[in-house]
């Protein structure tokens, strides 16, 4: 009897579940399309902030950067995607100073990983979220960051302010020892 | 004589006109040859050309369902997709598989697409738009249909790939089993209909159709009918014999070219053949919706060419196909085999006998509402 009752209760419950799930996807059927027709849609396109799509070295009104040619970022690259090519200036007071004369990326080498943007001393690239980066030869995508004419930012006061103090930090240290 | 201009858009004027032409000039040998090969024509053109909507509308209406857009970038909302389709699909090279059994591999989809033909002969189309139409319509069309399970086991055999053979095994033990429920569901129609003629079928159905003059048993007959109808199709959540994560692609795995075209042509096919015939033998076919009583709407409803009813009749079934599709997970193949034999057709069985008490005892509702249906 209980198996009788078993069938029948299945059954009917099979049925309502089934009704349940058509209902479901007949709601699905009215709700707003969610492809993106991407051509089409540039103004309205949202990529995310984190997305890395092209390594940029950002300049301000000045036409100056923040990178020191250390060759940090360099070193960090796996795949050997940058390349910083310093020259070797005399200052006014007469010392000898390393600044950059190109910073060259390819975006063909680049794995995106972004470990020249978190190891950079001074912040001085960064990536953006610019993706249409297709090109017809291969050439084109060894890029140079640094803008022509472009020169070192000198640091504001404050900071050297912090450096000097802590070095002497560090000095009196080494003196206690 | 009203209803001779009441209905402009029918085809049977110019039926009769090419009838009577003919006869005028030839022998009467001659006038059957001519008109039955611009039969055998128009049914090629339309079945290909049906074809080709119900692949766009499947498209279309599955990407609503999965919320996108579907095709829309050959011509305006894509409505030339499935044009470029078969221009792809004609011009695609047939590969020749090495050790397959070259005469069945290349038979098996002549078989398919044959099937799907011949049925699709038996099914009327409007008012006089009917090739073949017999006394035993039903039993035809249960019998041709079920042909096309040769060809799926010819192709899953002659391909000489494990795929294709576990995918034409499941196929058929899966339209074994159903044949039984849909035959069994159109039995109890024609135990209410007291015919197996289609278009004594429709013309029963004037007033009251099937699907409500048996009330109950006619529900449930109806509804074993699609599932059976989908099962036979391989499609909806029956699709286990191409079920495309476990077997590529089932029995047509080694098909490429036109000869996948086939395949895939008797697949969309059958699903409108199933349709047309659940919308001819439960939902009045291409009969208008006429009340007794009101010869005025009667009137205006004849207006609205028969085709347009049957299409729109048959559309309404195709589309409770597609949201059936992609409502449900795919059953296994024990799941399958269970909803048949443990289900489906004891509740045919019993539905039968209700069926034939209801019709004795005068219970339809024909019957019971002499003047109102």
């Amino acid at each position: 009897m209980s198996s009788i009752l078993e069938y029948f209760s299945g059954l009917f419950k099979g049925i309502k579940s089934l009704l349940i799930g058509m209902s479901v996807t007949w709601k699905e059927l009215w709700t707003k399309k969610v492809t993106q027709q991407y051509p089409e849609n540039r103004d309205t396109l949202v990529i995310s902030d984190r997305f890395r799509a092209e390594l940029t070295m950002p300049h301000d009104e000045n036409n100056e950067h923040a990178c020191t040619a250390c060759g940090i970022c360099q070193m960090n690259c796996p795949n050997g995607t940058i390349n910083v090519l310093s020259a070797t200036i005399e200052t006014e007071d007469g010392k000898k100073k390393k600044i950059l004369d190109t910073y060259t990326w390819d975006l063909g080498m680049c794995t995106f990983c972004n470990l020249c943007v978190i190891t950079c001393p001074s912040d001085a690239i960064k990536f953006e979220n610019t993706f249409e980066n297709a090109v017809f030869t291969r050439s084109k995508l060894v890029q140079q960051l640094n803008h022509e004419g472009s020169k070192l930012r000198v640091k504001p006061p404050k900071s050297t302010e912090s450096v000097t103090k802590s070095t002497e930090c560090i000095t009196k240290e080494a003196q206690n020892k | 004589m009203i209803l001779n201009y009441s209905q402009p858009l029918e085809f049977t004027n110019l039926i009769t006109w090419l009838d009577t032409a003919l006869r005028s000039s030839m022998s009467e040998f001659w006038v059957l040859l001519i008109e039955f090969v611009l039969v055998a024509v128009g049914l090629l053109a339309a079945y290909s050309v049906i074809a080709m909507i119900l692949i766009y509308a499947e498209r279309k209406i599955t990407a609503f369902f999965q919320a996108r857009f579907g095709p829309n970038r050959v011509g305006k909302y894509g409505i030339w997709q499935s044009v470029a389709d078969v221009i792809k699909i004609l011009l695609k090279e047939i590969i020749h598989i090495n050790r397959s059994d070259r005469f069945l591999f290349f038979a098996a989809p002549f078989f398919m697409i044959i099937a799907s033909m011949l049925t699709f002969g038996a099914i009327p189309f409007g008012k006089f738009l009917h090739a073949v139409d017999f006394n035993i319509g039903v039993l035809y069309v249960t019998a041709v249909s079920s042909l096309g399970i040769i060809g799926v086991l010819l192709a899953g055999w002659s391909s000489n790939n494990k795929y294709s053979m576990i995918g034409a095994m499941r196929s058929g033990a899966q339209f074994v089993s159903y044949e039984l429920s849909a035959g069994f569901a159109l039995m109890t129609i024609v135990v209410l209909a007291g015919t197996m003629q289609f278009s004594e079928m429709i013309e029963g159905q004037r007033y009251c159709w099937n699907l409500f003059n048996g009330h109950i048993s006619s529900m449930i007959a109806f509804v074993i009918y699609l599932i059976s109808g989908h099962a036979e199709t391989n499609r909806g959540p029956f699709d286990l014999p191409e079920a495309e994560s476990e077997l590529t692609a089932g029995y047509h795995t080694e098909y490429s070219g036109k000869q996948f075209g086939f395949f895939y042509l008797a697949e969309y096919l059958n699903m409108f053949i199933i349709a047309s015939i659940a919308t001819t033998v439960f939902l009045g076919g291409w009969m208008p919706i006429q009340i007794h009583g009101l010869e005025t709407f009667n009137q205006i409803m004849w207006y609205i060419p028969s085709y347009v009813w049957f299409f729109a009749k048959t559309g309404v079934l195709i589309f409770l196909s597609l949201w059936v599709r992609w409502s449900f997970p795919r059953l296994r193949i024990d799941q399958l085999l269970n909803l048949e034999w443990k289900y489906l057709l004891p509740i045919n069985l019993v539905n039968i006998v209700v069926m034939v008490i209801i019709v004795l005892t005068g219970l339809t509702l024909t019957d019971l509402f002499p003047g109102l249906f």
